[in-house]
């Protein structure tokens, strides 16, 4: 929610967030491992595999800062292991990675979330027995009171608490939980428990947010919910790297694609240039499929189609 | 059938010192497996090592009760180093493979025949408590209510562990009711989640494996004490399944769960026990006599457990939508 005032020189008459993000990826070629005029990571020759099979094969990656990107790619394309290997929940074989200028490849997962690059998880990961403001709480970071000896020193830590309460209440209303509030996070339904992690988040006051997945099994009036959130912050400042399945979604909020398959970056650009990207089709939507979803008025990549056509060929 | 004869030796026994060097023990336990999620089968051996802390000390080399004491502490301090730093980065399956096999194992290294000029092997040490009875305030005599009654070294003993006791329920719920307990409440959740938000998780499950070790050196302290004497083979696993039927009893993850259990479960334990004699003597038992009520006893108890984990899982004092919150 913090690093505001990026590239504020190259903002259009346009205000708003769309227009200031989309506004810095001009010019920027869409090609597989483009520059961009201000990234807040870059990755290189980044590999992961797991016995035989090379999950993860990026040569280079770029996010600019203060856009909305998404990762996009077929099933086992290597999203999620991508996602795992930036953010230090897994390991690499090789690569390097720098995160607002900082090299972060090779640290545990909890010190590239201090460093500002917080993530979230395809399957939500509430911790249920907290209770929702005890959730949030637990986020905030540079504690008194997390610390062994610190946590005896009641006086010294009150007011810190109290400071990050009157935070966190300002983002359970904004993500509209306050009524949880003094519930058990096991209680919220899984949409509720995908704010819920979203908002926490948003506790460490990160400057990218990582989100696995945010809208999977989200009723479609919680989508819109989540879509608003998302823009919001970008609209704030904050980097969003996300992989989502949903075309429509992807392709209604993103500034910037980027797509996978088979561990590497096949295709970079503004969603345009995705849609109709020919590597972008064969490999993800099916070849013969694009003719029917260009005259429905947008890619909305069907599975099944996609599937059917593979089947027939 | 002597009913009131039954009931005050089950209390005796339920508020006695051994009940509260269990409580103690399980206060630890409850420190690793109630709040953190840390699966210690092996709380055993951190009540071994205090033991021999106070044993090698005052028994072998006639050094002063409080440097027994705090060797017993160190002593607990460095296992649950060595047996975390190894495992706690793993998955929770291999803490709880390790312990148990280091407490069994480090039973039988105390109890070793190169181990005896230290530990006593299998003999132990004796006269443990002279520098502990020394301090007893109480004049010999038996002091108590009615037929409940314990000599003054018990009562020295029940009063020393039951405030030992009391001053780490405190501790625990000032932990607890901190910032630092609600991410070691976290890692009990969801450890990769605690580690989203930037907690270093191993280092929390260290510091947890350690103070719930150095509650479990404690309670061997107070058997040093209690018992004036010391032998490897009081050591064994079950005592360890003991300390967890008494947690799982009482409510895991509650201040008061350990002291709850530890109680209840003497109580119970004392209870069938004495029945079933009375019973015997009276010879209304059937299939079974003398030396097999033992065994009729841990039957019983086992029963009351499986009762227990079925109908009432949050244990007595537990909250059982809490419990029930990831069953669907």
């Amino acid at each position: 929610m913090s690093n505001n005032g990026v590239g504020l020189d190259e903002v259009s008459a346009d205000a708003d967030g769309t227009g200031r993000a989309r506004a810095d990826l001009t010019g920027v070629a869409a090609e597989p491992g483009s520059a961009k005029p201000d990234p807040i990571l870059v990755a290189d020759r980044v590999r992961r595999s797991f016995g035989g099979l090379t999950a993860v094969d990026v040569e280079h990656l770029e996010v600019q800062r203060g856009t909305v990107t998404a990762l996009i790619g077929p099933n086992g394309a290597g999203k999620s292991t991508l996602f795992n290997v930036l953010t230090g929940f897994d390991g690499s074989d090789s690569g390097s990675w720098t995160f607002q200028g900082g090299r972060i490849n090779g640290l545990p997962g909890h010190q590239v979330a201090r460093r500002g690059m917080v993530r979230t998880f395809q399957l939500t990961k509430a911790l249920t027995r907290l209770s929702v403001l005890e959730n949030m709480l637990l986020a905030a970071p540079g504690q008194t009171g997390e610390r062994l000896l610190g946590s005896f020193l009641r006086w010294y830590w009150s007011r810190q608490e109290q400071r990050n309460q009157r935070q966190a209440e300002e983002l359970l209303e904004r993500f509209r939980l306050t009524h949880m509030r003094d519930e058990i996070a096991g209680s919220l339904s899984g949409g509720q428990r995908k704010l819920l992690e979203m908002a926490r988040a948003l506790m460490v006051q990160p400057s990218m947010v990582m989100l696995d997945e945010p809208m999977a099994g989200v009723n479609p009036v919680l989508v819109e919910s989540l879509l608003e959130h998302i823009s919001a912050l970008r609209d704030e400042g904050t980097t969003i790297l996300f992989v989502e399945h949903d075309m429509d979604v992807i392709m209604g909020i993103s500034d910037w694609i980027i797509v996978l398959a088979e561990g590497r970056v096949i295709a970079e650009g503004r969603p345009d240039d995705i849609r109709s990207n020919q590597t972008v089709i064969d490999a993800y939507l099916g070849t013969q499929h694009d003719e029917t979803t260009r005259s429905n008025g947008g890619a909305t990549g069907n599975d099944g189609a996609a599937q059917g056509t593979e089947e027939t060929r | 059938m002597d009913f009131l004869g039954i009931l005050t030796t089950s209390i005796t026994s339920a508020i006695g010192p051994v009940a509260a060097i269990y409580a103690l023990a399980i206060i630890g336990l409850n420190m690793h497996f109630g709040y953190t999620g840390l699966l210690n089968f092996g709380q055993v051996g951190f009540m071994l090592v205090g033991a021999y802390g106070v044993a090698v000390c005052v028994g072998t080399f006639g050094l002063p009760l409080s440097v027994g004491v705090a060797a017993s502490i160190l002593c607990a301090v460095v296992l649950a180093l060595l047996m975390g730093i190894p495992t706690l980065r793993l998955r929770a399956d291999y803490l709880a493979i390790c312990t148990i096999a280091v407490a069994e194992g480090l039973r039988f290294v105390y109890r070793a025949p190169f181990a005896r000029d230290l530990t006593g092997g299998v003999f132990g040490r004796q006269n443990l408590s002279d520098g502990f009875r020394e301090l007893n305030p109480f004049p010999p005599g038996r002091y108590g209510v009615g037929d409940i009654t314990f000599s003054s070294p018990h009562l020295w003993t029940m009063v020393v562990t039951w405030s030992l006791v009391l001053v780490s329920c405190l501790i625990m719920w000032s932990l607890m009711h901190s910032p630092w307990g609600r991410v070691i409440k976290g890692i009990r959740e969801d450890e990769d989640a605690v580690r989203s938000l930037g907690k270093n998780v191993f280092v929390y499950k260290l510091q947890s494996l350690v103070i719930g070790g150095v509650f479990g050196a404690l309670a061997g302290v107070m058997i040093a004490l209690h018992q004036a004497s010391v032998t490897p083979d009081q050591f064994r696993p079950q005592v360890t399944f003991y300390l967890w039927a008494m947690l799982l009893l009482g409510g895991a993850g509650r201040t008061w769960g350990p002291v709850i259990g530890s109680v209840v479960m003497w109580f119970l334990l004392t209870f069938t026990d004495e029945t079933m004699r009375a019973l015997d003597q009276m010879g209304w038992l059937p299939f079974v006599t003398g030396g097999e009520l033992g065994a009729v006893r841990h039957a019983l108890v086992g029963l009351i457990l499986v009762l227990l984990i079925i109908y009432r899982p949050q244990g007595l004092i537990g909250n059982r939508r809490e419990m029930l919150v990831n069953v669907k």
